[in-house]
């Protein structure tokens, strides 16, 4: 919300600090503001000028030479400008002073522009006369100023009919807010109530007359403060921040002898989503501009001016946050309103001239015979008004908050209305702004206002219907309140607090104190409410600041999270980075990676409103996002990645959902440049051995995994039990991903390798006896695995084996076809006693006969 | 043979100073003390010794054996140092030679200010703990005090997830974590709970739709808004140095009351203002509050006996911030030139 802070002052007229003092305080009692704009930076040394005389430029066709009163001095000003007549009253930028834009109304910039005597084709030129582009602001908000040219804060007397002296007539529009502005202008001199009758003085500030020396200020207004989205409720909160006397309107119910039930009647079909509406009447409207001041206020908050009905409404729909809606009485059928929801595929042309569709969840506002607007969003096409009117009936309702938002995001068409709605107002207010604006009509000149309001009203629990009983009582709890805080808050100072806040309170005759808390304040329900509200104008920041006391407890992690760090530990001593990638991915990545149709993978969470495909699935396999990653890494050219994730994957435990699905987090681990296969392998092993998995892994050739090359995978199984896979990438899916080398992966399943993991240790003695080692030579068939023979000298060797190590593997020329040489180094070694020959012998004979059930020949 | 001994001793000490090659040394020793060396040669004579002599001689010889002996010791060493001093002559290096490094990975900077998050809590007495990002609309939503219509439930902010059970969708903030700790019972409490969630957000250079979060909760009693101001300062004084001033703002969240936000003063002028604070000296950090009685209540706490204060901050907020990436999207590519600058 954007608002000038001079419209605030009109409510706190003793209110008096600096704009960062405004700001700051403001933003400590708890409206924050966002930021502010003084409206007259870089607008400097500009006074009003009249012009004396004209003379043609000797040298140049589209100028002239203008003598300029600025006040008691005359000065020289040239200038191309079209529209400027002897005896016009315009702004004069001086020598040394400086505009905000240039003529053309584009982006401004940031330090303004300086302006400088000097010469314009050989004649001098003294100062500048400007235009409201060049005064940092623009015809949508100045739309007494001309179409081009120079701003006129007067015509000379002489110069011709309004119509001339405006501005160049603008194309006929089909737009009726356009017509509507366009009679605004041509009538401006006629209208009395323009404000405008004081002569204006030559040499006065020009800035000023304009309504520029003021700070513009914009709010971020928490949802559950819905009373502060409006310029009274800031006011409000201002006048309790800086202890000054709040003053609001004062607003009268007027009106002629007339009843305004003569003129109108309104029923309510569906209360739940309307629970109240107002009506009042109108006549005898004279369409003319509004004032000056309102011009200025409604421009400040970004607020158009059109013409004195419509800104009166928009003016207390910003002043009271309660929107409104006028209706040309004469289109309204019957005279009569109903409020009722739409019907399913209803057809509406709302103002804006569009057909939108309706179903039955919007609130539309009918007359006896047909729609008239879609409640709280927009008017229709066929009760707009137009400059003919001449009866208006004003609307101000209530519409459920909640319904308004969802019609207005189901039809499209979000408004400044359906965004004040949307917040849920409350009731009370609505009267007050229609009162209010009705006032405004009359003081205004702008009509008749008719006698009484046509007020439909559901019982609410606090509200009774048209006058402001029944508000909600709590307990004022002073030492709950300091409990809460921390401190020690005097009783008498927080009820001072609450009454700058208008809440009053209550001494019953038990002595007990009740907080009355007013119709406005909907947020506050409970102590610590009542406790925020003691600390917001206490001051935050006077609450001291201390440490909880009680009893201590132990910080840790949880083991499972004390794994992933040991992981992320050891991937990194690998040479492996971190990376991250979404959760959410595409079906296609199922394809990518050669997945088969009706594969358990393809099984997943679906997102049911993503951001588009793309981001549509709950990954059910972690290998999309590291692929993608190394891809980006290959195709940047970075040589030798190396990247690791820990990240869920999501799997659904029946599909459709009956419960959450699992999360399983996944180390994953991708690399591409040096290394191989077995580097990956390397990395695994590591990690094992780092978190206390001291048995052997073993790994199953037959993975099964599409993705990865069929001669070079493995399932990694610990214990009997499958952790993961690991492998090298199908040079299919290393295609489909872009990668132009060879890469590999590896996947652990953390929440099956956790339960194997330890942090305990125990020292195991150091061996003092020797070892002895005995290397084996031998011709393998190429079926048997590396794995399968080590399992076996492993199972042969009993408690004596220290170690079995592979040292050399050889195929080709001097073996035969189907065979492979393999060698073995084999270290037997006793915890307690130096081994000798028979024992040696024994157990390298169980070895070598085992070795010979699996077909395998020793070399001699 | 005394004058024989003598004899062999000068001859055998100028030899042993004269000589530069532990080859020629050992030559030397092996020619005077070796199976057919000179001293040896003469202890053989012994025999020709009177007996009463044998004593007295043989002492002498002793002697002048050890003598020898310690010379050759002595010549050894300095032999040694000099060929080993000479061999480090021709053995210099060009130490500016490019170094042989095992590269090292990286953490994710996300991961960087979690751990630095982490270890101040756990220093603080927090247990670190988890809870599930696919979750349930209540611990999402209605266990937090946030009702059924309220914006935030809108389908342009949350991800929901097809099921036949209703309300699953895609944790929008880390808040519901301290509904499960709650519900376990077991109090006091004092937990932080990091972990992704999601937002129904386009990817540009400040939002993603998967991002990172840090809940904290305390339940105790006689919790007070005070201590949540202090154990917050701390916090931030610990990840941002002790310099760092914070200013709780009054603010408002639905599951705590009173609610802030706290700022703290900006790290790279220290509050002077500066481009990166836009100015104010100050940047935003986190929102608090003290924990509603109402989502007590709804967690089958007394609000009466215990009273409790929550805080939840931005992973990538703080990681952007420190160390000043300009653009979120890099957080998610994982280009190996940008993670090995953490």
């Amino acid at each position: 919300m954007n608002t000038a802070l001079s419209w605030i002052k009109a409510y706190v007229p003793q209110l008096e600090c600096t704009d960062q003092e405004y700001c700051d305080a403001m933003t400590l009692s708890g409206t924050k503001v966002e930021g502010f704009e003084r409206r007259d930076k870089n607008l400097e040394k500009i006074v009003v000028g009249q012009i004396l005389s004209i003379e043609r430029h000797p040298d140049a066709d589209k100028l002239i030479v203008c003598q300029v009163d600025i006040g008691g001095e005359t000065i020289q000003i040239v200038t191309g400008a079209p529209n400027v007549k002897v005896g016009d009253k315009v702004p004069v930028v001086l020598d040394g002073g400086k505009v905000a834009g240039g003529h053309d109304g584009g982006p401004l910039p940031e330090e303004g522009i300086k302006i400088k005597a000097g010469k314009l084709r050989g004649v001098p030129s003294n100062g500048m006369m400007c235009s409201i582009e060049e005064l940092g602001s623009d015809r949508n908000m100045y739309p007494e100023a001309p179409e081009e040219g120079i701003y006129l804060f007067e015509r000379s007397p002489e110069a011709g009919s309004p119509e001339e002296t405006a501005h160049e007539k603008p194309a006929p529009t089909e737009n009726p807010t356009e017509n509507l502005a366009q009679t605004a202008v041509q009538t401006a001199a006629q209208t009395a109530a323009q404000g405008q009758q004081e002569p204006v003085q030559v040499g006065a500030d020009a800035v000023e007359l304009l309504g520029l020396h003021d700070t513009v200020f914009e709010y971020e207004i928490t949802s559950n403060r819905v009373d502060c989205y409006s310029v009274l409720g800031v006011a409000r909160e201002a006048a309790a921040t800086f202890r000054k006397p709040f003053v609001p309107p004062v607003v009268k119910e007027t009106g002629n002898g007339e009843d305004v039930h003569d003129y109108i009647s309104v029923e309510v079909h569906d209360p739940d989503l309307c629970p109240r509406y107002c009506a009042r009447v109108c006549k005898n409207i004279k369409i003319g501009p509004s004032p000056k001041w309102m011009q200025r206020r409604l421009a400040a908050s970004g607020i158009r001016p059109i013409n004195n009905l419509v800104d009166i409404t928009n003016y207390v729909m910003e002043e009271y946050g309660q929107p409104m809606h006028a209706f040309d009485l004469d289109t309204i059928a019957g005279h009569k309103i109903i409020v009722r929801r739409a019907k399913d595929g209803d057809e509406f042309q709302t103002l804006d001239g569009q057909m939108r569709k309706l179903d039955s969840e919007v609130l539309m506002i009918c007359d006896a015979e047909k729609e008239v607007a879609i409640g709280g969003i927009m008017g229709g096409e066929n009760s707009k008004i137009t400059d003919k009117v001449q009866t208006v009936l004003f609307e101000a309702a209530i519409f459920n908050g909640p319904n308004i938002r969802k019609s207005a995001k189901r039809i499209g068409l979000r408004t400044d209305s359906s965004g004040k709605f949307e917040k849920g107002l409350e009731p009370h207010n609505a009267l007050d702004a229609i009162n209010r604006a009705c006032q405004l009509i009359e003081e205004l000149g702008c009509g008749e206002v008719v006698g009484g309001v046509v007020d439909v009203a559901q019982p609410m629990t606090e509200v009774a219907a048209g006058g402001k009983t029944g508000r909600k009582l709590l307990p004022f709890q002073p030492e709950k309140y300091n409990n809460l805080l921390g401190t020690d808050i005097p009783e008498a100072d927080m009820l001072e607090m609450f009454a700058r806040l208008e809440i009053e309170a209550v001494k019953e005759a038990d002595g007990s104190t009740w907080l009355v808390i007013p119709y406005f304040r909907q947020d506050l329900n409970c102590d610590a409410d009542m406790a925020e509200e003691v600390a917001r104008f206490y001051g935050y920041d006077k609450i001291p600041t201390t440490l909880p006391s009680g009893e201590a407890t132990a910080g840790k992690l949880s083991y499972k999270l004390r794994i992933e760090q040991k992981a992320r530990d050891i991937a990194e001593y690998c040479g492996f980075s971190q990376g991250m990638s979404y959760s959410f991915e595409s079906p296609r990545v199922f394809d990518k990676l050669l997945i088969p149709e009706g594969d358990e993978l393809r099984r997943t969470v679906t997102i049911s409103n993503p951001l588009g495909e793309d981001f549509s699935i709950m990954r059910t396999i972690s290998l999309n996002g590291m692929l993608t990653s190394l891809s980006t890494n290959y195709n940047r050219r970075n040589k030798n990645v190396r990247l690791y994730e820990l990240g869920n994957i999501y799997l659904p435990k029946a599909l459709p959902l009956t419960e959450l699905p699992q999360e399983r987090m996944q180390l994953t681990l991708g690399f591409y440049g040096e290394g191989d296969f077995f580097t990956m392998k390397g990395v695994v092993e590591e990690f094992f051995t780092s978190t206390g998995m001291k048995k052997r892994p073993t790994y199953d050739p037959h993975a099964g995994k599409p993705f990865l090359h069929p001669g070079r995978q493995a399932l990694i199984q610990y214990d009997g039990c499958t952790v993961g896979y690991l492998g090298e990438v199908h040079p299919q899916v290393l295609d489909n991903y872009e990668i132009g080398v060879k890469a590999y992966v590896a996947v652990l399943d953390m929440p099956n390798v956790v339960p194997f993991t330890t942090f305990d240790r125990k020292y195991e003695g150091i061996a003092k006896y020797p070892a002895v080692t005995r290397d084996i030579s031998m011709v393998v068939p190429k079926a048997v695995l590396a794995g399968d023979i080590e399992q076996l000298i492993a199972q042969r060797g009993g408690k004596l084996l220290e170690s079995c190590q592979l040292f050399d593997i050889y195929e080709g020329a001097q073996i035969m076809e189907g065979y492979k040489s393999m060698a073995y180094s084999i270290t037997l070694r006793a915890k307690d006693r130096t081994l000798e020959d028979n024992d040696v012998n024994a157990v390298m004979k169980k070895i070598l006969n085992g070795l010979e059930q699996m077909g395998i020949v020793l070399r001699q | 043979m005394k004058e024989k001994l003598e004899q062999i001793k000068e001859k055998a000490l100028s030899q042993i100073q004269d000589c530069d090659s532990a080859e020629k040394l050992n030559e030397i020793k092996v020619s005077i003390l070796g199976k057919k060396g000179e001293l040896t040669d003469l202890l053989k004579g012994m025999r020709d010794v009177a007996p009463q002599e044998r004593p007295k001689v043989g002492q002498m010889v002793n002697e002048a054996r050890a003598e020898i002996e310690k010379v050759l010791e002595e010549s050894k060493a300095r032999i040694e140092k000099a060929v080993r001093e000479a061999r480090m002559k021709t053995e210099i290096i060009d130490v500016t030679l490019p170094a042989s490094k095992t590269e090292l990975g990286h953490r994710h900077p996300n991961t960087i200010a979690l751990e630095e998050v982490e270890r101040i809590f756990v220093g603080m007495g927090y247990e670190v703990v988890e809870g599930p990002e696919v979750e349930k609309d209540y611990y999402n939503f209605e266990a937090l005090n946030i009702p059924a219509d309220h914006p935030a439930k809108d389908e342009q902010d949350t991800f929901y997830v097809a099921s036949a059970v209703g309300d699953i969708l895609l944790r929008t903030q880390t808040s519901g974590v301290q509904v499960h700790e709650m519900e376990k019972g077991k109090l006091p409490i004092r937990m932080i709970a990091p972990g992704r969630v999601f937002r129904s957000d386009e990817v540009d250079a400040t939002h993603s739709p998967s991002f990172h979060q840090v809940e904290g909760l305390v339940i105790d009693k006689h919790i007070t808004f005070a201590d949540l101001k202090g154990t917050l300062a701390e916090f931030a004084r610990a990840l941002f140095g002790e310099e760092t001033k914070v200013k709780f703002r009054p603010h408002h969240f639905p599951f705590t009351e009173p609610s802030a936000e706290m700022d703290v003063t900006c790290f790279k002028c220290g509050g002077k203002g500066c481009r990166f604070c836009k100015g104010s000296g100050w940047i935003e950090i986190l929102g608090c509050g003290m924990v509603h009685p109402y989502v007590l209540e709804m967690s089958s706490i007394d609000p009466e006996e215990y009273t409790g204060f929550a805080f939840g901050m931005g992973l990538e907020r703080i990681a952007l911030l420190k160390y000043e990436i300009d653009d979120m999207r890099l957080l998610y590519e994982n280009d190996i030139r940008f993670l090995r600058q953490f």
